[in-house]
């Protein structure tokens, strides 16, 4: 968090938007990213009577000349308020000028939308088969027990959600647990109080040589799918991911270690702090570029395709430490 | 004009015509539930199935949604097509066994036994009357809500609905729940709750020449006194 508020001082174009909210994805008016101290779904909590009108016009706005824009706007809501509150659709409605009952319709249709309020944190309970076989319901009893909540329900303090789900496509990482977006695989009813005290201290703020996670991963160009390992050249004791940056007017090799995790990089020119880096691949020369942004600092984020399947995709700026990792596509 | 034929007979249509539009110009029969015209095709019942192209590759489609294509072969009562319409007519019959529309449908097709385990829904989600709600009436006050098992029809958040007038064009076009007002004979009535309501007609002078669907209804008695 320290190199956080750094990239906020020093970077001009976000000084320009110091009082944008990340968590809701650049919307002016919200504050509340300073107040944050711990990793939450969403920025705001809704209360009822002190939401802003003028805030879900602004994401209207924002998503109106999209086609299918209405799943974007309703996502946007979602993502400042945890929920759909009605008062907000009936904005939504208004504003589109669709009828209401066509955004009620799509706010029912998918799960990911929810109209009733949710806790700050979301633990979702994989329940598919996969899981299920390796005693998921347990784990789902333990939660229900130590949270006193149904799925589906939010704790009194509006602290948890807890819900299941039926696959999250990782089944051989069974029986898995999400909470906020941060995977815990092989989950045991034991794990269960672990893994609710880690989401209150703050899933962001967990000790990386401490940490479970910490894994080695193998990467490949998502353009020619070729691989990116270089085990001529180990980092941490494995093979290093080789790509080409350039920034300026500088062009070079750049290798990570592929402990996932582990932030140790070399590079044959000094990247200074703060630079943004275009990544390309050394085999086919082409652009490692994904359609997604930081969410800490807003530069764009380098997807990598892991073997097996899935997605790490790690932020282009020297120093941002931000990284995503999406198993969503590991098969059955 | 398209150039295709139906059960071997050669039919010239309009680009955009769908299969049933011709087969029914043609006077060929397919039985129809969510069809109703005026209203968007919507594919929902699938009552109107047909088999298009040659077998052993032909295809069952909905004609209500299929546009004619240039040399197209269509076969509206194969065995393959009376089969599957005798289906679902057994699954519709099943889940909505009260339904005279249903019933009608099922004894045209001598559909004479169910072997499905009775449902007695009052829904099929033909989407008639959400149709009608939005494109004839211009209200959009109802329409699907949930997905799957819980998918029903409904108003938003379940509560009345501001842009409804009350107008009953969706109980006039179900073809299950059949809720005409019957005011004037309350022992036949099937809800009564136009009883309770206060059709906007009355107080507001605007929904005078509003087409209404409600006949009859307790506003009309009471307009006349």
């Amino acid at each position: 968090m320290e190199q956080h508020s750094d990239v906020e001082t020093t970077n001009p174009r976000d000084q320009i938007q110091s009082d944008i909210c990340l968590t809701c994805k650049h919307l002016p008016g919200c504050v509340h990213r300073s107040k944050q101290t711990t990793s939450i779904l969403f920025c705001d909590l809704y209360e009822e009577g002190v939401w802003s009108a003028d805030l879900v016009v602004a994401i209207i706005d924002k998503h109106s000349n999209e086609r299918g824009g209405l799943i974007s706007i309703l996502e946007a809501i979602q993502a400042k308020y945890g929920f759909l509150p009605e008062s907000a659709l009936r904005v939504v409605a208004q504003r589109t000028g669709r009828s209401l009952v066509d955004i009620y319709g799509v706010a029912t249709f998918y799960s990911a939308f929810t109209l009733e309020p949710r806790g700050r944190h979301l633990c979702s309970v994989c329940m598919g088969t996969a899981c299920h076989v390796r005693n998921a319901p347990a784990v789902s009893e333990e939660f229900q027990r130590q949270l006193g909540i149904h799925p589906g329900e939010t704790t009194g303090d509006r602290e948890f959600s807890l819900e299941t789900v039926n696959c999250l496509g990782a089944c051989a990482l069974g029986p898995i647990v999400v909470v906020d977006g941060h995977y815990f695989p092989q989950v045991n009813t034991r794990q269960v109080g672990e893994i609710i005290d880690k989401t209150q201290v703050g899933l962001d703020f967990v000790e990386v040589a401490t940490d479970q996670r910490v894994f080695p991963v193998e990467v490949f160009c998502a353009r020619c799918n070729r691989s990116l390992m270089d085990a001529g050249h180990p980092i941490d004791g494995h093979p290093s991911v080789r790509v080409t940056i350039s920034f300026g007017r500088k062009h070079g090799w750049l290798r990570l270690s592929s402990l996932y995790g582990s932030y140790t990089i070399e590079a044959e020119d000094e990247i200074p702090e703060d630079t943004v880096a275009q990544f390309f691949c050394p085999t086919c020369h082409a652009e490692l570029a994904g359609a997604t942004d930081c969410p800490i600092c807003a530069a764009p984020m380098v997807p990598l395709i892991i073997r097996g399947g899935g997605m790490v995709q790690i932020c282009s700026r020297r120093g941002c430490t931000s990284h995503l990792l999406d198993v969503s596509g590991l098969g059955a | 004009m398209i150039e295709f034929t139906i059960n071997g007979i050669d039919v010239s249509v309009e680009p955009g015509t769908t299969l049933l539009e011709a087969a029914q110009f043609l006077g060929v029969p397919i039985p129809t539930l969510c069809h109703m015209e005026g209203l968007t095709p919507y594919g929902a019942c699938r009552l109107c199935v047909v088999e298009v192209g040659d077998p052993p590759n032909s295809r069952m489609v909905t004609s209500c949604t299929y546009p004619a294509e240039e040399g197209l072969k269509v076969r509206t009562a194969s065995v393959r097509v009376l089969r599957a319409r005798k289906m679902i007519v057994e699954l519709l019959l099943a889940s909505c066994p009260q339904s005279k529309t249903i019933q009608d449908i099922a004894a045209a097709m001598e559909v004479r036994q169910q072997r499905f385990r009775q449902e007695n829904e009052d829904c099929i989600l033909c989407g008639r009357c959400v149709r009608m709600c939005s494109e004839q009436m211009m209200a959009g006050a109802i329409g699907f809500t949930g997905r799957g098992q819980e998918r029903s029809i409904g108003t938003p958040f379940d509560v009345s609905s501001e842009v409804c007038r009350l107008c009953g064009g969706c109980m006039y076009v179900c073809p299950v729940c059949e809720l005409r007002c019957t005011y004037n004979e309350p022992e036949k009535a099937i809800c009564g709750g136009c009883a309770n309501l206060a059709p906007p007609c009355v107080e507001k002078p605007q929904y005078d020449d509003m087409m209404c669907y409600m006949q009859p209804c307790v506003a009309c008695e009471i307009k006349k006194d």
